[in-house]
């Protein structure tokens, strides 16, 4: 087990809040809310297990600013054709593995994700863990990395929306 | 069983391949004859890269058909693939999707195999001595050297790894034919591949309509708005469709157009709505593309279509024996399909394998190996990443490939008597300047009715 790395508790509440608030922005198809999470120059990732661990750069899905979240939540709405889905995001709660010397949180927690069509049944549609960096902003905990890293490698069909 | 049920009972509308049957993708049967025709015996299936299993004793599980295979390095450098079935009781031994080990261990009864296939330890085989008296082992005349893993046949061409359960498949070369060689060789041109990584989803289709997909020039620029706005792929680009002889293969060859609103006749394809006339990227690094000095054919440029080509054409392709053309075309997309198994991919800057693994009729795994070269600068690896966004299972561009195979599968199940139409640019097949035609799927098609409705003979597969 990894050493206690204590936060104040606003910090905690905050983080929480965070992880709880972007569950619920990407299950709830307001795609536009989705880029907001992140900073200016923030990170995204949807990487196959396999490769983060073989050291593979390759990911799924990989951004590297939120200009490039906006243009994937146009591709949602605007070009990507595809079944629609629901999606139902189950978060555990967030460990603090390290606050660096800029005061960043680096954070991970598990997630599972459920997909269910609209004739179909919820099936479990993506499970991994969030290896995230979180920095504090004027306006509030901002993602400067958020990894997602997951074990369903084999996808089932495609991913659209936002892990 | 009712004969009209049976794999012979197709009924090609019109008689040639321009309306294909919904059964050729609904029938189970036909598809165990599909895997044992074209995937087990005479084709060559993709396996690998070289660059997966740089060192001895390196190995990665994949599959040849509906069959676990191994790709290995033996201790000498030479690379092998053995079926993954132990010799004694037919497990499935090797778990590990990659590895290193000097010797295969199949745990039910611990034999054990080199990495070549060879049987090199049956435990108990003379028996265990017991009270003076040997009980039990093997027969005596039981000989190792009869019970190694099934070989494939192996062949290795630029960096790329091919096996084949028939050992009397014609070769790599002659497979392919001079055209798609030719294609093949300007991607894996002998540079020293680098792997980026892998993207896997399982599509519930057929898995000839991902062969189809990719011969199908049609819909890329109705379906996939990125390939029509950016000018990436669309049915004004200049482009040549080419195909190897028998029709099975085909390359896809485009040369990006402009962005944006084209003119004249061109509008007409700035008009279907999948064209965004306003669209812009907030960060247009996803299309940050360099041109490659390898995009250029140059001297090795196949005869154009409508050119006849030389009957004696060497298998080997790159000879040399005609002229540089002067002001040639460089493709900036070239997709190549390898009949049955494997497609290659490269889109302005990015290059991939895709691997077509299938699963019984109505399913199959389809396995993304991102690559690029090893004398890459960082930017360039930097910018194969950025444009993988466009393609694998999340794509801008591909993830709608695997959604439209899904819900084609959902109709032909629910009508197998109904048809298809493959009929755009004609009802015939042959190589185009232009992508406005079908004549690929036609072409696949021809091939396939071929391989599929000669006799029976030795069904079952070779090995």
């Amino acid at each position: 087990m990894s050493a206690l790395v204590k936060v104040d508790f606003d910090t905690w509440q905050a983080l929480q809040q965070l992880y709880s608030d972007y569950a619920f922005a990407v299950d709830s198809g307001q795609w536009e809310l989705w880029p907001e999470f992140f900073t200016v120059d923030g990170v995204y990732k949807l990487q196959p297990r396999e490769n983060h661990e073989r050291g593979f750069p390759l990911s799924t899905l990989a951004f590297d600013s939120q200009a490039m979240l906006r243009d994937r939540v146009y591709g949602i709405k605007e070009t990507l054709f595809h079944d629609p889905y629901y999606q139902r995001h189950v978060v555990g709660a967030p460990v603090v593995r390290q606050t660096d010397e800029q005061g960043r949180l680096h954070c991970e927690a598990n997630y599972a994700v459920f997909r269910t069509k609209l004739d179909g049944p919820s099936t479990v549609f993506n499970v991994g863990r969030y290896l995230d960096i979180v920095t504090k902003t004027p306006d509030g905990l901002k993602f400067a990395q958020r990894l997602c890293i997951y074990d369903s490698e084999m996808i089932p069909n495609s991913i659209i929306y936002p892990i | 069983m009712h004969p009209a049920s049976g794999p012979d009972a197709l009924h090609w509308e019109a008689g040639g391949t321009s309306r294909i049957p919904f059964a050729v993708y609904t029938d189970e049967q036909r598809h165990r004859r599909e895997l044992d025709r074209f995937f087990y015996q005479g084709h060559w299936c993709y396996v690998g890269l070289e660059a997966e299993i740089p060192n001895a004793g390196d190995f990665k599980r994949t599959v040849v058909g509906e069959r676990s295979v191994i790709m290995t390095r033996a201790a000498d450098g030479q690379i092998h693939v053995v079926e993954n079935v132990c010799a004694h009781r037919g497990m499935r031994f090797c778990r590990k999707r990659h590895g290193n080990a000097t010797e295969f261990v199949c745990p039910y009864h611990q034999w054990s195999y080199q990495p070549d296939g060879t049987l090199q330890g049956v435990p108990f085989r003379r028996g265990v001595r017991q009270d003076g008296k040997v009980n039990g082992g093997m027969p005596a005349d039981f000989n190792p050297k009869d019970h190694g893993l099934t070989r494939l046949k192996v062949a290795v061409r630029g960096g790329v790894v091919f096996a084949s359960f028939d050992h009397n498949v014609e070769s790599l070369e002659d497979y392919m034919g001079p055209t798609i060689l030719t294609y093949f060789d300007r991607l894996f041109n002998g540079r020293k591949l680098t792997i980026l990584g892998y993207n896997r989803q399982r599509i519930p289709g057929n898995w000839k309509l991902m062969q189809e997909n990719i011969k199908d020039p049609y819909h890329p620029g109705l379906l996939h708005t990125w390939f029509v706005t950016f000018g990436l792929w669309r049915a004004d680009n200049k482009s040549e469709l080419r195909m190897d002889a028998h029709h099975r293969h085909a390359a896809m060859v485009s040369t990006r157009g402009s962005m944006g609103q084209a003119s004249g006749q061109a509008a007409q394809v700035t008009q279907v709505s999948s064209f965004k006339e306003t669209m812009q990227l907030e960060d247009p690094r996803f299309l940050d593309i360099v041109p490659e000095p390898w995009w250029q054919l140059g001297g090795q440029e196949p005869a154009p279509p409508g050119r006849p080509k030389a009957p004696g054409a060497p298998s080997g392709g790159s000879e040399g024996h005609e002229v540089p053309s002067v002001g040639v075309q460089v493709p900036t997309a070239v997709m190549t399909t390898l009949f049955p198994s494997v497609i290659f991919q490269q889109q302005v800057n990015s290059v991939s394998t895709r691997h077509i693994q299938p699963d019984g009729h109505g399913a199959f795994d389809f396995v993304w190996t991102h690559f690029g070269f090893a004398d890459d600068t960082e930017e360039m690896t930097q910018r194969r990443l950025r444009q993988a966004n466009l393609f694998g299972p999340a794509g801008f561009v591909s993830a709608d490939d695997g959604e439209v195979i899904e819900f084609s599968q959902q109709a032909f199940d629910s009508k197998p008597q109904h048809r298809a139409l493959a009929e755009l640019g004609g009802r015939e097949v042959g190589e185009t300047d232009h992508m406005v035609t079908e004549t690929l799927i036609r072409g696949m098609y021809g091939y396939w009715r071929k391989v599929m409705e000669a006799p029976e003979k030795n069904e079952g597969g070779a090995a």
